[in-house]
Order: structure tokens, then C-alpha cells, then sequence
């Protein structure tokens, strides 16, 4: 089990630092970093200057060894934009952006399980139909759709302008949440309907156990098992849909952040942002593996 | 277990005739407007469509400059269409033959692909979409190549299992004791017996494709101007979501009608053929 552990934590961390060793080779071979940071016109001296000043002329291991230590110091750069630290741009932004993930991936827990469970009880009914037509629907709907179309809705229905901020984080958070929840709904169906049919159920009816019981202390925690993975996996899908969600609706969180960052070249502030992102799923997808030990006896035997 | 023939629902005979005629609008759409995508008229700026106080010079009316909807659209469906297949075709063999070439070799390359494999599953396509576009000038192609990173780790992954599995067929050990070369053993029998495990990922990962490119053009960071997208138009009637509606209502609801069209057959296409999943409901 230890070494389970440790592996686990091993991989996660080779897999980061190939990650950053990707990101420094592209930002160092995309260009020539002196000649874009230099005035247009500077003669060929000052961009010298410049390159020896960002430790251009140096080996290109040692520009390596210099980037991975500046990065383990916490020195991530400045932005171009403001002059900031880029740790301290990406902090200012990040609060904003934990509250709208935050309240899409609860909205999306709670409305996605009920959907799913009720499916399945009611399995090949008009409901169960419905619900997996809603989770069809809600893979293809794209985010950027179903938030335009809910700021369109909002202000000719209801004269309310739910694109700007200030109008409330529950319909950035319902869009964010939408793909996510369809899939619990039809992960949980599919995962119920599996759990329901196994023999230990059958045992448990046997014993004259009560529906009620059997359905809340025998079959949801053992369908419930593989839906830690899909929370997990959809840590990415919530931060790849937060880039969307938060531009349609103005919201000042990172998502946003990294659009304008991209858009108006500020290198720094791309790289940091990145790196965070990538620490960040590695990290979600190493406590969904650690996870499983606590919640599946059978693999902590290996 | 015996072939049960089970008839096609109907909302994956919908979903067809839709995919049909997208194609048809997307290849000959043009024609049916004398108007030309980029022609631009200060006289018509802004006309709603036909039924919304609109006339029919421009049955959908027209965006802020002046240009008709109707070509727009009939020419960001066919951007649309051509960045989502060839960005599909490119991820499938670029994936497929990684991961066949991960199988096939071990060692090193294999230790590699797998882990590039880790690195791409760590970072949203997105986000290693933007941040290639924040280092490059953008380009139609280096668009279309980003556009083709979608889901390259899953065929590989999958095609690395398939190959492997397959090796160890009695069928691989034979024709290898009949003298055959690597190449041919790779490609006339391995290849054959496990290139439906990519075929069925392709038509799941058509409409993720088409949801990357609209997502990206609708950031204002995939198809630039003066090309049009689906997802460009959007981006484009967005500031003007409350006045002039239909700019982001129409092409919204072609890439909602198209991504759900594609995940239905593809759904189905992959309950059909896909031998896994033939026990379940």
C-alpha cells in the first residue's frame, strides 16, 4: 500500500516537472525573448544587453536549472500588463474563480446524482427517458450557448442582465455546472442500475432488509465509488469551461484572466497560469487515486 | 450472442437528416444568396430578419456592417466543418500511430508517449490551446493543428492497449513464425483487427472537436477575420446580444443542433459496433 502511495506521488511529480520543462522549451525556442522585449528599433547592442540581462547568454542548461529554480522560489515572473508579480495577478483572481467552480461543481453534484438516482429507480419510464435526454443535451449544449441564451432570456423575460457583475454567481454557476451535471446524472444511472442488479443486493432483500434501507446503505455507497473518479476528471472540464463561462458573463476570475493574458501577449502571466493549472489537476487526480484506497477496500491489497 | 436487429431510433434519424443537411448548406449554401460574405453595406447596416421587420434581401438579416447572415453562416458552417474533420483525422492518426508506435517498440519511446500521455491528460486541450496562441502568431494552420491536439492521449492510450492485447494473439505469433517483417505484421494484421477501437473515438471526439473550435472563435482567438466560423460570427454579435439578437441566435442554434446531431449517431454508432458495450441495457 505504501508503495501504491508512493508511486502515485512519484508519477504525479514526474509528470509536473516534464510539464514545466515543456513550457520552458516553448517559451524559450517560440522566440527570441530580447528582440520582443527590446524598443522596435534598438540597435543590435541594446538587444545584447537585454539578452544577457535575461540570462540569454548563458548555456541552455543552465537557463534550465535557473527557470526551475527561479519557479521553486516562487519567482514566476512579472506581468507585462500591470508590472505585478504574476503569483500576485493570478491570487488577486483566484478567490472569484474558487466561488463560481465551487458553487458549478455543488450545483452540479447535487442536481446530477438526484437526476441520476431517479432515472434509475425509474428505469425505461418517461422520466428515465427524459433525464437521459436532458444529459445528451447537456454534453452538446456548448457553455458559451447556454450562457448567452440565459443572459438573452433573463433580460426579455425577466428584465434582469445576468452578463454583468453583480447579478449573482447562479447563472455562471448553472452554465459552468451543466456539462458536469449530465454526466453524473447518467453516470449515476448507469452506475445504480450495475449495483442494484448485483448478487449482495439480492442478499440483502433476502434478509428482509427494507427498500428504503437497502437503497441507502447498500446500494449508493458502492455506486457512488466510481463517481469519485468522475469528480475528479471533472476538475479539468471545469477549469477548461471557466475560461468560457467567465468571459460571456464578465466574471473576474482567472478564466478571464488567462483570455486577456493570451490576448494581449503577456507571457508571464500565460506561463504562470499554466503551470498553476496543471499543478492543480495533477493534484485533483492524485487525491482521487489516494481516495480510492480509503473508499475501495479491494485495492489497498495490491 | 446472436445479432438482434434493433431499429434506428428516431432521434438518431433526425440527427442524420440534420448532419445531411448541414453538409448540403455548408457545400452550396452560398448559392442561395447573391450577396457575398464579405461585402460589406453601410446602407443595410444591422436589418433583423424576414418575420422580425426584416425584408428578404437578407432573409436573416444583416450584422454590423452590412453583411448578409445567411452567406455568413453557409460559410462558417463550411470553416466549421472543414477545422472540426481534418482537426479530428489529424488527432486519430496522430494519436493512433503513437500509440501503436508505443506498443510496438517499448522501451523508451513507449516511456515517453506514455508520459506525454500523463502531461496532456494534466491540462485541458483549452488551455494548451491558448497558451500556444499567446506564444505564435496565429495562423488558419497553426489553428487547425491546435484544433487536432483534441483527444490525441485517448488514441493513444486506446490504440497502445489494442496493439498490445493484440500481440499476444496466436494469430500475430503465426505469421511472425511465417517470416514476416515487423512492418507488415504491424500494419496488414495488427493494424486491421484494431483500427475499430479508433474508428468508434473518432465519432466521439467529432463534437468535442467542433465545441473547441466554436469556444476558441468565440474568444475571438481561432478563426480570424476576415474568415468566418460558426463560432467567430457569435463572437462577433455578442456585444450586440440584446439589440441585434440574431447574430449570436442563429449560428448558437446551428453548433448546438450540430454538436447534438453528431453526439447522437456517434452514441449510436459506438452502442452499435462497439463489442463492450453490446451486454449493457
Amino acid at each position: 500500500m505504501i508503495g501504491y502511495v508512493l508511486s502515485r506521488l512519484a508519477r504525479a511529480a514526474i509528470t509536473l516537472l516534464v510539464t514545466v520543462t515543456l513550457v520552458f522549451i516553448f517559451i524559450r525556442f517560440s522566440g527570441d525573448p530580447a528582440a520582443a522585449l527590446a524598443p522596435p528599433d534598438a540597435p543590435q547592442e541594446v538587444i545584447e544587453q537585454y539578452r544577457r540581462a535575461l540570462g540569454l547568454d548563458q548555456p541552455l542548461w543552465a537557463q534550465y536549472t535557473g527557470y526551475l529554480g527561479r519557479i521553486l522560489q516562487g519567482d514566476f515572473g512579472y506581468s507585462i500588463h500591470s508590472g505585478r508579480p504574476a503569483l500576485q495577478v493570478f491570487l488577486d483572481r483566484l478567490p472569484a474563480t474558487l466561488y463560481l467552480g465551487g458553487t458549478a461543481l455543488l450545483i452540479a453534484l447535487v442536481l446530477g446524482l438526484s437526476l441520476g438516482a431517479i432515472a434509475a429507480l425509474n428505469r425505461g419510464k418517461p422520466i428515465d427517458r427524459a433525464v437521459m435526454g436532458f444529459s445528451v443535451f447537456a454534453f452538446a449544449m456548448p457553455n458559451f450557448l447556454f450562457g448567452l441564451g440565459m443572459i438573452l432570456i433573463g433580460s426579455l423575460a425577466f428584465q434582469v442582465y445576468l452578463g454583468g457583475q453583480g447579478a449573482g454567481v447562479l447563472a455562471p454557476a448553472l452554465t459552468l455546472g451543466l456539462a458536469s451535471m449530465g454526466s453524473y446524472a447518467r453516470f449515476t444511472r448507469s452506475s445504480l442500475l450495475e449495483t442494484i442488479n448485483k448478487p449482495f443486493m439480492l442478499a440483502a432483500e433476502a434478509r428482509g432488509i427494507p427498500y428504503r434501507r437497502r437503497l441507502i446503505r447498500h446500494a449508493l455507497p458502492n455506486a457512488s465509488i466510481p463517481l469519485v473518479t468522475l469528480v475528479g476528471l471533472s476538475v479539468g472540464s471545469l477549469i477548461a469551461g471557466s475560461v468560457v463561462t467567465e468571459q460571456v458573463f464578465a466574471w473576474p476570475g482567472v478564466g478571464q484572466l488567462l483570455v486577456r493574458s493570451v490576448a494581449t501577449r503577456d507571457i508571464a502571466t500565460v506561463q504562470f497560469l499554466v503551470l498553476a493549472i496543471a499543478a492543480t489537476m495533477i493534484t485533483a487526480n492524485l487525491i482521487v487515486d489516494l481516495l480510492y484506497l480509503v473508499l475501495d477496500p479491494r485495492i489497498r491489497v495490491r | 450472442m446472436a445479432e438482434r436487429k434493433t431499429p434506428i431510433p428516431l432521434a438518431v434519424k433526425l440527427a442524420f437528416g440534420f448532419l445531411i443537411l448541414f453538409v448540403l448548406f455548408a457545400l452550396f449554401g452560398q448559392w442561395l444568396s447573391p450577396h457575398e460574405y464579405r461585402a460589406t453595406s453601410l446602407m443595410d447596416r444591422l436589418k433583423p430578419p424576414v418575420g422580425f421587420g426584416g425584408d428578404w434581401t437578407y432573409p436573416l438579416g444583416t450584422d454590423a456592417r452590412g453583411r448578409d447572415l445567411l452567406v455568413r453562416l453557409a460559410v462558417g458552417a463550411q470553416i466549421t466543418l472543414i477545422v472540426a474533420v481534418v482537426g479530428t483525422l489529424i488527432g486519430a492518426i496522430l494519436g493512433s500511430l503513437l500509440g501503436i508506435l508505443a506498443a510496438a517498440r517499448r522501451g523508451i519511446v513507449e516511456t515517453i508517449v506514455v508520459g506525454a500521455i500523463d502531461v496532456q491528460a494534466s491540462l485541458p486541450i483549452i488551455v494548451v490551446a491558448l497558451f500556444v496562441l499567446a506564444m505564435f502568431d496565429s495562423s488558419f494552420t497553426l489553428f487547425l493543428f491546435l484544433i487536432g491536439l483534441t483527444g490525441w492521449e485517448v488514441y493513444a492510450r486506446l490504440m497502445r492497449g489494442a496493439v498490445l492485447a493484440a500481440r499476444e494473439q496466436g494469430y500475430v505469433t503465426a505469421v511472425r513464425a511465417l517470416g514476416a517483417s515487423p512492418y507488415r505484421i504491424y500494419l496488414r494484421h495488427i493494424l486491421p483487427n484494431v483500427i475499430s477501437v479508433a474508428l468508434v473515438q473518432f465519432t466521439v471526439n467529432l463534437p468535442l472537436t467542433v465545441l473547441l473550435e466554436t469556444a476558441l472563435s468565440f474568444l475571438g482567438l481561432g478563426v480570424q477575420s476576415p474568415l468566418t466560423s460558426l463560432g467567430q460570427i457569435m463572437s462577433e454579435g455578442r456585444d450586440r446580444l440584446l439589440t441585434a439578437w440574431w447574430l449570436t441566435v442563429f449560428p448558437g442554434i446551428v453548433i448546438f443542433l450540430l454538436a447534438l446531431s453528431i453526439s447522437l449517431v456517434g452514441d449510436w454508432v459506438r452502442d452499435r459496433f462497439d463489442p463492450t458495450l453490446r451486454t449493457e441495457t
